[in-house]
């Protein structure tokens, strides 16, 4: 990208004017370099977000900004619906409420290393993974109204886990607003066996030891020490999420006319918060909220009884659970003035700084943690949520990597068995029902993380305060 | 080259995060039926598909590309819902409605190793067209 288009704030903060049908700026976070390297569809989408009805402040993009669908994947994006503000379906993104979360096990590497493989096997067998596998529960009629409304809470009632577990999770567990009856039966068929599934893709169950600490005091609150044991869940809302994005996207695109909405680009499909559609979507989009919540909630449950198979002893607690592909009603400071806004997260981590009031009381102090995953084989980081990041960008920061390299190459650069044998001489062992999967997934297929995280970090967004290390990768 | 000589085929092409999918021939029948095969050989080569079952879909839209999304969105609904994978295709497109038949298999992990489930077809690139060569192009980015 030619930063010569860019009005530079620091060293970190890159802004394009609003020119032409902008309504607010954009800015990009991210340094020099990085920003050099992005694609220059970032550049026109992120513009032409700031054209969106009812944006304000400004359309920004996070270090990890690549070339997404409408909205960039990186992209934050906040409406004021007194103003005239959309909700879009683009603006989420088809894996909604993708995101990850983190469990605390008790265990140090000494501790984990003689049972390693063992722990690798009950994983795989416990957690059903990759394209086509199916959960061992089945929903009816009833039971996914339930889950749609009650997201992590409905499955904390059928027994899938701890009432503690709760707290740790974004919305508590539970999106409020949800509406059920916006939810298609096409979307319910392709969800009613994939629940307690992990997916494909870039989606992972990941054991890691706690690498490096940045902050004491925080990584203590977090519960955080060196050679720790940690396992992330990396997943979404599966295929409910997808066909409800493919449904509302196509429904948006074909009423922006109707709404008198000039669209840039179909895919930046939306409808005014107001419009029945507008209301439909969020009530949807809501309901897919709690299935992905639902979902890391039974793995999480799933994990719990694969660990216990090798340590009997131990207990996973959370950490926390973050969504990065998501549209919520928060409230925040535009001009000195307290606003109700419906912010857009597509492949963007919300942040919250310390005292923020929908933190529980432990993260007080802290602020949020802020879980970025990394690709296969690299490193994943937790950062907290600072008070700048209000001001910054309504309390985002990025969400990983980002690729840097497409499927097809990465699939003519690597084979997947020879990855998996590499990385077992570094001691990370992979379990995946697809090699050609694990190559499409090579570690160097992906920007180096450690430098998107490096950038939000000084650019405010959050603060660095632990690296950690994959130990065992179960991969879709 | 004459395109009269054409044999209908698919490629895919490149986007940062994901897959562009592409069917060229001289219909545009042919050239939805060649998206579906590239749709096919994002998750596993269509070649070691067999095509031992049927599944009959139809579709309607206002234009060729929003039925172009709405075909590829319908073969990713029907094999996740069925669990199926497919090698060929049979389309018919009249005013607006396109029906077809789409054969294929049960996914089975160890044959054919699927890499990574299609969520949805996408606006992205999404364009169908006749080249003045005569050739039909259909083509979009899938999200994977």
């Amino acid at each position: 990208m030619d930063i010569s288009q860019f009005i530079q704030r620091n060293a970190t903060c890159w802004e394009i004017a609003a020119k032409g049908n902008m309504r607010v700026p954009a800015i990009i976070y991210a340094d020099e370099q990085l920003l050099q390297d992005m694609d220059q569809k970032v550049y026109e989408q992120i513009t032409n977000v700031a054209s969106l009805p009812g944006i304000v402040e400004a359309a920004y993009a996070m270090p990890d900004a690549h070339w997404g669908y409408g909205f960039p994947i990186g992209g934050v994006a906040a409406f004021d619906p007194e103003q005239g503000g959309v909700v879009s379906a683009g603006g989420v993104g088809f894996d909604i409420s993708c995101g990850v979360r983190t469990l605390h096990t008790g265990l140090n590497m000494i501790e984990l290393q003689p049972h390693k493989q063992a722990l690798a096997d009950e994983l795989y067998r416990k957690v059903p993974v990759g394209v086509g596998s199916k959960g061992r529960i089945h929903l009816n009629h009833d039971s996914m109204h339930g889950m749609l409304k009650g997201g992590a809470q409905w499955a904390l009632d059928q027994g899938f886990g701890e009432p503690e577990d709760l707290e740790r999770i974004e919305e508590h567990g539970c999106m409020a607003g949800a509406e059920p009856k916006y939810v298609s039966p096409k979307a319910r068929e392709r969800q009613k066996d994939e629940m307690g599934t992990l997916g494909s893709g870039n989606h992972y169950l990941e054991v890691q030891q706690v690498a490096e600490i940045y902050d004491e005091t925080v990584a203590a609150v977090f519960g955080l020490k060196i050679n720790d044991v940690v396992i992330s869940i990396h997943c979404g809302s599966r295929g409910l999420g997808h066909q409800i994005g493919t449904e509302f996207l196509k429904d948006m695109a074909m009423s922006a006319a109707h709404y008198q909405i000039a669209l840039p680009d179909r895919e930046l499909a939306c409808a005014p918060l107001a419009s029945p559609l507008g209301k439909q979507y969020l009530g949807a989009m809501r309901a897919a909220i709690n299935c992905a919540l639902a979902n890391r909630q039974i793995i999480t449950h799933l994990t719990r009884q694969a660990v216990a198979k090798v340590f009997p002893d131990i207990h996973l607690g959370l950490l926390y659970d973050v969504s990065h592909n998501t549209c919520k009603l928060e409230h925040h400071t535009v001009n000195s003035q307290k606003k109700a806004l419906y912010v857009h997260r597509k492949g963007a981590t919300r942040a919250f700084g310390p005292d923020h009031p929908d933190l529980p009381p432990v993260f007080k102090d802290t602020g949020q943690p802020v879980l970025i995953g990394g690709s296969m084989g690299t490193s994943s980081y937790v950062l907290c949520g600072t008070l700048e990041g209000e001001l910054r960008s309504f309390s985002s920061a990025c969400h990983g990597a980002g690729r840097a390299m497409s499927r097809s190459q990465a699939t003519k650069q690597w084979q997947g068995r020879t990855l998996v044998d590499e990385l077992a001489a570094r001691g990370i062992i992979i379990r995946s029902p697809s090699m050609r999967g694990v190559a499409e997934e090579a570690p160097a297929a992906y920007k180096d993380v450690s430098v998107v995280v490096d950038s939000a970090d000084r650019a405010g967004l959050a603060r660095k305060v632990a690296r950690l290390e994959p130990v065992i990768c179960i991969k879709g | 080259m004459n395109s009269k000589t054409i044999a209908p085929y698919w490629e895919h092409f490149e986007h940062g995060a994901d897959i562009g999918i592409r069917g060229i021939a001289l219909t545009l029948e042919q050239a939805f039926e060649q998206t579906a095969v590239a749709m096919t050989a994002v998750i596993t080569d269509p070649d070691q598909v067999l095509a031992t079952k049927a599944v009959s879909i139809h579709c309607e839209a206002p234009d060729h590309e929003m039925l172009l999304l709405d075909w590829i969105n319908e073969l990713v609904y029907q094999m996740a819902v069925q669990g199926l994978l497919f090698k060929r295709y049979q389309v018919a497109i009249h005013e607006g409605k396109l029906s077809a038949t789409a054969f294929g298999e049960a996914v089975d992990r160890q044959k054919h190793q699927p890499a990574v489930e299609i969520k949805g077809a996408t606006f992205t690139e999404l364009h169908v067209y006749q080249q003045p060569d005569g050739a039909w192009i259909a083509q979009c980015i899938v999200d994977v």
